[in-house]
């Protein structure tokens, strides 16, 4: 299969290359990015006129709630999900069920992603297992079977000499450790940020300590231990300045954001808005505009869906019975594009924070543009108006409070491999 | 989905918060519950005016006061009332809740009034009732309480002409009471002067001027010169533990006294909400004494909660006609 991809606007940020020009694929990957190829003989020529054309999207967090919830959505819907938000590789926590802590729970993932064939889909393995947070699961196996990080996921690890010795041993095995950081006390008494909005609306908060004190210990454990660790959906800014200190004493750390965190903050919640409903909470205005900052510094170095695909019952109840949590695959892509329309940050720095800096965390050959890699691409119509709306949804879950929101650009294709997996309709 | 407790015209159509209404509305309340609290001096002591309305007391909360001065507020209205009272966990999940409502929506119910453990329930119902139906808040969580709130701006009214050269003070748990959230509420929209709270930084919501109150940590300079003393119930499970060392303490420290009342103004008045815990909030003395007005609040209740409802109901059927 020949593809040729055309006069698109061929931006890829780890080349720092951004030129006009044609792409050309063949057997899966790219043979060329040039004005002409000669003798190429296209079986399928895509006009990208007008459109970008990138690195397809490497997302570190999307739960896809199979094995174990089926009933809610299905490895199937939701790779078909995100082949329409331009995702081509995506990274599972542990906390499925059973959880990620043996190679057959592996297997199992890559397998029904393979048949779905829609996106490549990377495993994090458990760090303890059953994530109890006290006996140590077997890494080493699972780095074996394909796991590219360990994790505890969102479960606690609350002995500290258990931390420890999970770090010490990740290090060893030379495994990135994906660390959701939130003091289980301090979160666990509340549902929404600790401020204005929970004062009034008379909602247990989660002060923003629940995630600097976590951070802080975490920082001084990874400083001991010496394993490289990478922070999930920071959600403050007191947090980012933590990093950010970290990274210039040298320490190996890196972060994500979630792009509902860039874009929401407490006031969000409204009227008791259940789809506002996230873990980590939406914060201050301040935090979100500090979040910002550390995208644009470098201090987080991807943008990530942390997709929690829900069915409708689970947003339907008083707010703190509703279960946390957004579908984000389909919007991970316009919300971050959205930052360079309100000019917070650059094309380049989107395009990098979804594609190649991601890629780097997960330390895979994935997220770029060059000749001999796979061919994983999305192409990005810039200048469309559209409403999002999340009942049209691909994804089995329809939860998301963007319902309305105004967008300019839209996925238009996606490949995957070298075949078109997604293409919108007209 | 935001429900609008509000009709198009303005009326009440559900009663769930103080929060946006208007002072004309609020003055409204406790004028229908001036006229209505004639009534209970009446040899009989009912009204026809909701004769062939069904409203259902649907208590998620134990609750025994609330509940009856609802029931005898309806009850003088002519209303037929259920009662309701479903154990939190028996629907621990959205998805039931959702269906016990219905359920009861569809015995053809007019008004539900709704107590419930969780903040945010009276609005959750409200979105999802049939548009014939009123939702009245009966106390979500630790949200609002509204009714109790009115009638406690009713008392102050009838023993203080005035609101916008008030100062009351709210001592206690300020954090988890729906009841002093209404009553900020309240007490700003109507213009009082100065509104503070007294209590320990474990019991006051971090940001709590944003409230638009006055924070004080102690009891002498809190009710310095106030003319109004509201003391907030202490849940027992809060006395000891991590918010509070005991109830000694808490009695200790911001227990009404007669000695700690002398700090306020000599004709100020001392209002609670109930249940009293005697010896904790509040002395027996201060309680039963000549400035406490305590029992005057449980009185006034019933007109109040006339007032509503009949508020309620009228916009409803108002809104019938024009449809």
């Amino acid at each position: 299969m020949k593809i040729c991809i055309q006069n698109g606007r061929v931006i890829d940020p780890a080349s720092q290359l951004d030129i006009d020009n044609n792409v050309y694929i063949e057997d899966g990957r790219i043979v060329a990015i040039a004005e002409d190829l000669a003798g190429f003989d296209a079986d399928i020529e895509i006009d990208a006129y007008n459109k970008i054309v990138c690195p397809g999207l490497v997302d570190l967090s999307a739960r896809l709630r199979e094995p174990g919830q089926e009933h809610t959505a299905t490895i199937e819907s939701e790779t078909r999900a995100a082949a329409a938000g331009g995702i081509t590789t995506l990274a599972v926590p542990p906390d499925t069920d059973p959880v990620i802590d043996t190679p057959a729970v592996v297997e199992l993932i890559e397998d029904r992603a393979k048949k779905a064939g829609r996106t490549m889909v990377l495993t994090i393995g458990a760090l303890t297992q059953k994530l109890n947070g006290e006996l140590l699961a077997e890494m080493a196996a699972l780095k074996a079977a394909g796991c590219v990080g360990v994790s505890n996921g969102v479960s606690e690890i609350k002995n500290t000499v258990v931390w420890r010795r999970a770090l010490e041993y990740a290090a060893t095995l030379d495994l990135t450790v994906f660390i959701n950081a939130a003091d289980p006390w301090l979160q666990k008494q509340g549902s929404v940020h600790e401020g204005t909005v929970s004062a009034r609306l008379g909602l247990s908060g989660i002060p923003e300590s629940a995630e600097t004190i976590a951070v802080s210990r975490d920082l001084i454990l990874i400083e001991q231990t010496g394993v490289r660790a990478h922070f999930h959906s920071l959600s403050t800014g007191k947090a980012v300045k933590l990093i950010r200190e970290a990274q210039e004493r040298g320490l190996p750390v890196t972060a994500d954001v979630s792009a509902h965190h860039l874009h929401l903050c407490e006031h969000d919640l409204g009227n008791y808005d259940s789809f506002s409903h996230v873990m980590p909470p939406l914060r201050g205005v301040r935090d979100r505009e500090q979040l910002k900052q550390g995208l644009r510094d470098g201090v987080i170095q991807a943008v990530s869906s942390h997709h929690q695909p829900l069915d409708a019952d689970a947003k339907l109840g008083p707010f703190a019975e509703t279960t946390p949590g957004l579908s984000a695959l389909e919007t991970l892509l316009p919300l971050t594009l959205k930052l360079v329309e309100d000019d917070e940050i650059t094309l380049h720095q989107a395009i990098a924070s979804l594609t190649c800096q991601p890629a780097a965390i997960l330390g895979i050959d994935a997220g770029q543009l060059k000749v001999g890699a796979s061919a994983d691409i999305c192409i990005i119509d810039a200048d469309v108006q559209y409403d999002c709306q999340p009942s049209s949804f691909i994804s089995a879950g329809k939860n998301s409070p963007f319902g309305g929101w105004l967008f300019q650009h839209q996925v238009s294709h996606t490949l995957f491999q070298g075949k078109v997996v997604y293409q919108r309709s007209a | 989905m935001q429900s609008n407790q509000l009709t198009e015209s303005g009326q009440l159509r559900h009663f769930l918060t103080i929060e946006g209404l208007k002072r004309p509305l609020l003055t409204e309340i406790m004028d229908r519950a001036e006229q209505f609290s004639s009534i209970s001096h009446r040899q009989v002591k009912k009204v026809p005016l909701l004769r062939g309305k069904t409203i259902i007391n649907l208590f998620f909360e134990n609750s025994t006061r609330t509940r009856s001065t609802f029931e005898l507020a309806a009850k003088r209205l002519s209303a037929d009332v259920m009662n309701f009272n479903i154990s939190t966990s028996a629907t621990s999940k959205g998805e039931s809740l959702l269906d016990t409502l219905h359920n009861l929506e569809a015995m053809h119910t007019d008004m539900f009034v709704v107590r419930h453990d969780q903040s945010g329930a009276a609005e959750f119902i409200a979105q999802h009732v049939a548009p014939h139906v009123s939702v009245i808040n009966a106390g979500d969580g630790c949200h609002a309480h509204p009714t109790q709130a009115m009638l406690d701006m009713f008392t102050i009214r009838r023993h203080k002409q005035d609101f916008a050269n008030l100062r009351v003070a709210i001592i206690g748990d300020l954090l988890h009471s729906r009841v002093a959230r209404s009553q900020i509420q309240a007490l700003a929209t109507l213009g009082v002067g100065e509104i503070r709270v007294i209590g320990p930084q474990t019991l006051l919501p971090r940001d709590s001027h944003t409230l638009g109150v006055h924070v004080y940590h102690d009891m002498a300079s809190g009710l310095k010169d106030v003319d109004v003393i509201i003391t907030l119930r202490l849940q027992l499970e809060r006395m000891q533990g991590a918010l509070l060392p005991s109830a000694r303490e808490y009695f200790r420290c911001y227990g009404l006294t007669e000695e700690k009342l002398k700090y306020a103004k000599p004709d100020a008045i001392v209002m609670h909400p109930g249940p009293i815990n005697r010896g904790v909030e509040i002395a027996s003395s201060v309680a039963d004494g000549p400035q406490s007005v305590i029992l005057e609040q449980v009185t006034h209740g019933i007109a109040i909660r006339m007032a509503v409802m009949s508020m309620a109901l009228a916009s409803q059927s108002e809104q019938a006609e024009i449809e």
